[in-house]
């Protein structure tokens, strides 16, 4: 049974008449996490948009979304936020603007919480700090009492994550989480992705244009470029044997760096090209 | 030896207006690059390196130490002029956009070289080294995408023929396949100008590709300096602990 079933989505622009999602056809299956790459501009930060209804309103939108045999633009504004979060999560690049910056983290997380479930201020307080915890954010009370800005990219994506625990949504879409992070902290939260996916056996989205982190994490991959789907299928095989032109040319250009970088690691002579 | 910087300390005012609090961001740091040589310095968000970057540059001075070039101190201009140049992450805001693509490579031109005639002419040349053409003089930056408003902020730090450029990291908020273009580019000119490069970043792979030496940054103090044939034998444990988090391909 798929979870989530996307046909021939349309996505265009209504001022300017521009197409920014041609036709795209998809879906995810329970269980499974599903990654789409491409360069920037490639439209898929709007795909994932479009799936919880959260464009701009000159971007308009046709086509099928099936949420659980449902299609999400029969729904009015009122019930899609309340699958927002609680159905579909969704964990955004940039921390910094995903919070409100004039509230402590607390109230932000207790104003979520209220709005899908019935529990007490203790409750709530008492659900987050476990699941903060097991994202291995220290001090989590006092976390929740700082604001945005006291804390670095790396916590404030942990604490998306975490909300995510204690929201147990069916589909979780992840857009750019990593990019904006340095090294060590990217892998830590490409490991508390992998956690989430165990523990909660929920369904994943999870876009990035880093191929070396959705290789690490994803399932199958659509590769899309201005708009469209080129490539899809099983990430180990779309990556081991590219068929179109534009994914060759983005494993190939990720090879150079790797190789160069395992040459030197396996301490061979470095070659020098000019 | 081109650059030294020698035993440099820098703090900054922390908390509100009246606070005598201060943070130190760092501390006591020393270290050498060569002429032509390609100096990495990796670290984490909030480690100090782009503070470190800006001193470099001499648009802040030190609390303690020196950064010197060519033995003389980096707070004069006269010195830097024509020596140092830039090129920054965020490449949305570093061109005016009220310019072309030809008045920000002209800007510094006509400062180090008066002859107006054949600064155009340089204009076309530089443009079609970083892989641009001519073509673009009369676009603003909005109407270019990223990788391309990066290679006219290359274009405009080699114009002026410096002997170093302070990279802060200068392709990480670009496309991996981008990043490959421009560190490709980068190489070659290195091959043209034989400058120094001044890296600073915290993708340690892509440094790795372009550098010949690496510092490892933490916390706004050097752990360790290791060249690149040798990154394999790293001692701190820092260190050893950013190599495992990679995530390779």
């Amino acid at each position: 049974m798929n979870l989530l079933e996307v046909n021939n989505l349309k996505v265009w622009d209504v001022n300017t008449g521009k197409e920014i999602i041609v036709n795209s056809s998809f879906h995810l299956k329970q269980n499974s996490c599903l990654a789409i790459v491409g360069e920037s501009g490639s439209g898929k930060s709007v795909t994932c948009r479009a799936i919880m209804k959260l464009n701009k309103s000159y971007l308009r939108q046709s086509g099928e979304i099936l949420f659980k045999g449902k299609n999400i633009h029969d729904l009015s504004e009122k019930e899609m936020r309340k699958k927002r979060g609680k159905n579909l999560c969704m964990i955004l690049q940039n921390g910094m603007s995903a919070f409100d910056p004039s509230c402590v983290i607390g109230i932000h997380l207790r104003e979520t919480l209220a709005e899908h479930f019935n529990w007490s201020k203790k409750e709530m307080s008492g659900r987050m700090k476990s699941a903060m915890e097991s994202v291995m954010l220290k001090n989590p009370l006092e976390i929740m009492n700082k604001y945005p800005h006291q804390l670095s990219g790396g916590m404030l994506q942990r604490i998306m994550i975490a909300l995510a625990i204690v929201l147990e949504p069916d589909i979780i879409i992840a857009d750019e989480p990593t990019t904006a992070l340095d090294a060590i902290s990217q892998y830590e939260v490409i490991e508390q992705f992998k956690k989430l996916r165990e523990r909660l056996g929920c369904s994943m989205i999870f876009i990035s244009h880093d191929l070396a982190v959705v290789k690490n994490i994803a399932d199958e991959v659509l590769v899309m470029k201005d708009g469209e789907i080129v490539e899809r299928g099983k990430t180990a095989e779309v990556f081991s044997e590219p068929q179109h032109d534009y994914t060759k040319y983005l494993v190939s250009t990720r090879q150079v760096l790797s190789n160069h970088f395992n040459r030197i690691m396996e301490g061979e002579a470095v070659v020098v090209n000019s | 030896m081109l650059l030294t910087v020698d035993g440099v300390e820098k703090s900054y005012k922390k908390g509100g207006m009246f606070s005598t609090k201060s943070q130190l961001v760092l501390k006591s740091i020393s270290f050498e690059c060569k002429d032509g040589e390609c100096l990495g310095i990796i670290g984490e968000s909030g480690s100090g390196k782009s503070t470190l970057g800006r001193l470099i540059l001499g648009i802040e001075k030190p609390d303690q130490g020196k950064v010197l070039f060519d033995g003389k101190s980096v707070e004069d201009r006269n010195i830097r002029a024509g020596s140092i140049s830039a090129v920054f992450q965020d490449y949305k805001s570093s061109i005016n956009p009220f310019f072309t693509v030809e008045d920000a490579i002209m800007e510094p031109l006509t400062n180090s070289f008066k002859d107006d005639k054949e600064n155009q002419f340089r204009v076309d040349t530089l443009l079609n080294q970083v892989g641009l053409t001519p073509a673009f003089k009369n676009k603003y930056p909005h109407e270019l995408s990223g990788g391309e408003v990066q290679r006219v902020c290359i274009a405009r730090a080699i114009s002026i023929e410096p002997s170093c450029i302070v990279l802060d990291e200068a392709i990480s908020s670009l496309d991996v396949s981008v990043q490959m273009q421009i560190l490709t580019l980068l190489k070659k000119l290195k091959g043209i100008y034989n400058m120094s490069y001044i890296f600073i970043t915290h993708d340690l792979q892509a440094a790795a590709y372009l550098c010949d030496r690496v510092i490892i940054f933490k916390e706004g103090q050097i752990e360790e300096t290791v060249s690149i044939e040798q990154l394999k034998d790293v001692q701190s444990d820092y260190a050893k602990k950013l190599l495992q988090s990679l995530i390779t391909f």
